[in-house]
C-alpha cells in the first residue's frame, strides 16, 4: 500500500561538489577531427572533381571542345605569368569598384531620403518594386547607345545591379530597427546624423551586410556578362573580352582559365572577404540570423 | 516641506494615437519626486504607467499639464533622465558591456575618455559584472542584461532614473535578488528613481512612495508611503499589500469589463 499524500516524508539531500566530478572534457579521435572539418571535407571533393575532369578530358581528347584539367592549369599559369590576365582581371576589377562604389552611395543617398520623409519612402519602395525585377544586363543596349563604347556604359550597367537590393535591404534594415534600440538612442541625447550613424546603421547592420552581398553577387555576374557583349564591339577590355577574343582564336584552354579566374575571384570575394567582415561584426554581436 | 520637488508632474494628460483612435492613456496625474525618493508608480495594465514614464522621459508632450525637471519644462529625450527598459534588447547588441556602459558617457561629449573608463569599471562592479565587461550581450543571461543597463544608466549619474518595469521579463529568484541589488546600490549611492511596475509585492519593496494609478485611463487613486526597510512590524508589508490590493481591484470584475 503507498502511503497517503500527507504521510510522505520530506526528503533533504547534499549534493556533490562539481570539483568532484570523474568526467572532463575528452578530445575526439584524430579520423573524427579530421572527417569534421567542413573545409577538408569540401577539399577532397574538389580534387575528386578535377580528377574527374581530367579523365574525361583524355577520353574525349579535343582540345577544342573539352581541354584536360591540366591543360588548362597550364594555360591559367601561362597566361598569370605572361602579365595578360592580371591585366585583364585589373581592367575588369576597376570598372566594378567605380561601379560598385557609386551604387552604394546612391542607395546611401537614396535610403536616407526614404528614411527621413514618408513620399520618400514610398518612391523608394516604388522604384524598387519597378527595377529590382529587371535584369542589369537588360540595359546595356540603351546604355551603349547612351554612353557609347565607354567604360560609363558599364559602370550604369553595374549601378543599377547594385542599387535596387542595397537600398532595398538597408532600408527594411532601418525600418525593423527595435523601438526600444531607438529610444535608447535618442535619451543618450543623439539626433540626425549621428543617431543614424551610431544607432541605425549598426543596429540594421546585418541587412545591410546582406544588401551588399547581394549587390555584389549581382554586379560580378553582370559585369562579366557586359564585357562579352561589350568586348565583341570594343576591340580592348576585361576578363569578359579575355573569354570572347580566346574562344574567337580558338584558344580553349585559355577560355577554361579565365573561367576558372572569374570562379575564384567570386569564391574570394564573397567566402574570404564578406565572410570576413561577418565573423568579425554581425557573427561576434551575436546578430547573425542564419 | 519647502524642498523643491525633482521632478514636478501637474495635471498632466497624455493622449496617443493608435491606427484608428486616439487614445487617452492617463487624465490629470499629478505628483512630485523628491531627491533619493524611491518613487514607484503601480497600476493594472492599461492604467497608462508606462506612458507616463515615456512623457516623463521626453519621448512624448502632454496634451494637458505639464512636467518639470528642476523647473525646467521636459521637451525631449537627454541624458540627464536616463531610462531602463524591460525588454532585453536595450543593450547596444555591436559594443561590450563596458562600451555599452561608456557609450552615453562619450557620445555627451562632457566626460573625457579616461574619466569615463573609470566611471564605467566602478559601476560595472557595483552590478557584479567585471569578470563579463568584455563579453558581448549576446552571451549575457536576462538578469545580467539589466545589470549593465541599470550600470549604464547609473554611471551617467543622471539626475533621475526612469525604470520602466526593469525586472518583469526575469524569472521570480531572479528578480528577487535583482530587487535586493537595487536597494543596496541606492544605500550607497542614494539616487532617485522613478520605478514602474504593476507587481504590488515589487512596489512595496522597492518603493519609498507608491503613487496607485485607475485603469483606463490612468488616474490618480493615492499617493501612499511605503513599508519602511527596517523597524517596520513583520506582517506591515502584507498589510499594505492588502489595502493596495483593494483599492485597485474594489470595483468588481464586471464593472471593469463593461468599461473596457
Amino acid at each position: 500500500m503507498p502511503a497517503a499524500i500527507g504521510e510522505r516524508p520530506e526528503r533533504l539531500a547534499t549534493t556533490v561538489d562539481a570539483s568532484k566530478f570523474a568526467i572532463a572534457a575528452k578530445p575526439l579521435s584524430t579520423l573524427e577531427t579530421i572527417t569534421n572539418n567542413t573545409a577538408l571535407r569540401k577539399l577532397a571533393i574538389l580534387i575528386v572533381l578535377a580528377l574527374v575532369w581530367e579523365i574525361y578530358g583524355r577520353y574525349v581528347n579535343n582540345q577544342l571542345l573539352v581541354p584536360t584539367f591540366s591543360a588548362t592549369v597550364r594555360a591559367f599559369v601561362a597566361a598569370v605569368v605572361s602579365g595578360e590576365l592580371p591585366l585583364r582581371v585589373w581592367v575588369s576589377i576597376k570598372i566594378l569598384l567605380v561601379g560598385y562604389g557609386a551604387g552604394v552611395a546612391i542607395a546611401a543617398v537614396l535610403t536616407a531620403f526614404a528614411t527621413t520623409t514618408r513620399i520618400g519612402s514610398d518612391l523608394l519602395e516604388t522604384l524598387t518594386a519597378m527595377f529590382n525585377p529587371l535584369p542589369a544586363i537588360a540595359l546595356l543596349p540603351l546604355a551603349l547607345i547612351w554612353f557609347g563604347l565607354t567604360p560609363l556604359s558599364l559602370s550604369f550597367v553595374l549601378i543599377h545591379s547594385v542599387l535596387w537590393p542595397v537600398a532595398l535591404n538597408t532600408h527594411s534594415g532601418f525600418v525593423s530597427v527595435s523601438p526600444t534600440l531607438r529610444m535608447v538612442g535618442k535619451n543618450y541625447g543623439l539626433r540626425g546624423l549621428r543617431y543614424v550613424a551610431m544607432i541605425l546603421i549598426p543596429a540594421a547592420f546585418p541587412s545591410i551586410l546582406t544588401g551588399l552581398k547581394i549587390g555584389w553577387a549581382f554586379a560580378w555576374r553582370t559585369l562579366i556578362a557586359a564585357e562579352l557583349v561589350f568586348g565583341v564591339q570594343s576591340g580592348g577590355g576585361g576578363l569578359g573580352w579575355f573569354i570572347i577574343n580566346n574562344k574567337n582564336i580558338l584558344d580553349i584552354p585559355n577560355v577554361f582559365a579565365a573561367l576558372l579566374t572569374v570562379i575564384i575571384i567570386g569564391l574570394f570575394v564573397e567566402n574570404v572577404i564578406f565572410r570576413t567582415i561577418e565573423t568579425r561584426t554581425i557573427r561576434r554581436w551575436g546578430m547573425a540570423t542564419t | 516641506m519647502v524642498e523643491r520637488p525633482l521632478l514636478d508632474v501637474s495635471d498632466v494628460t497624455l493622449q496617443y494615437k493608435t491606427r484608428d483612435h486616439l487614445v487617452t492613456a492617463t487624465y490629470r496625474v499629478g505628483f512630485q519626486v523628491f531627491t533619493a525618493d524611491r518613487y514607484v508608480v503601480l497600476g493594472p495594465s492599461g492604467c497608462g504607467k508606462s506612458t507616463l514614464l515615456k512623457a516623463a522621459g521626453g519621448y512624448m508632450s502632454p496634451t494637458q499639464g505639464e512636467i518639470r525637471l528642476k523647473g525646467e519644462v521636459i521637451h525631449r529625450p537627454g541624458p540627464d533622465r536616463m531610462m531602463v527598459f524591460q525588454e532585453f534588447d536595450q543593450l547596444l547588441p555591436w559594443k561590450t558591456v563596458r562600451e555599452n556602459v561608456m557609450f552615453p558617457m562619450l557620445v555627451g561629449g562632457k566626460i573625457p575618455a579616461p574619466k569615463a573608463a573609470a566611471r564605467a569599471s566602478a559601476y560595472i562592479d557595483k552590478v557584479g559584472l567585471t569578470q563579463c565587461s568584455e563579453q558581448y550581450p549576446h552571451t549575457l543571461s536576462g538578469g545580467m542584461k539589466q545589470r549593465v543597463a541599470i550600470a549604464r544608466a547609473m554611471a551617467m549619474e543622471p539626475d533621475i532614473l526612469l525604470m520602466d518595469e526593469p525586472f518583469a521579463a526575469l524569472d521570480a529568484l531572479t528578480r528577487r535578488k535583482m530587487q535586493d541589488e537595487l536597494l543596496e546600490l541606492w544605500d550607497e549611492i542614494r539616487f532617485t528613481m522613478i520605478f514602474v511596475t504593476h507587481s504590488i509585492a515589487e512596489a512595496i519593496k522597492v518603493g519609498s512612495r507608491i503613487l496607485l494609478l485607475s485603469p483606463h485611463p490612468g488616474q490618480v487613486k493615492a499617493e501612499l508611503n511605503s513599508v519602511p526597510r527596517t523597524g517596520a512590524a513583520p506582517d506591515a508589508a502584507r498589510l499594505l499589500e492588502d489595502r493596495i490590493h483593494e483599492m485597485l481591484f474594489a470595483e468588481p470584475v464586471e464593472a471593469q469589463l463593461a468599461r473596457a
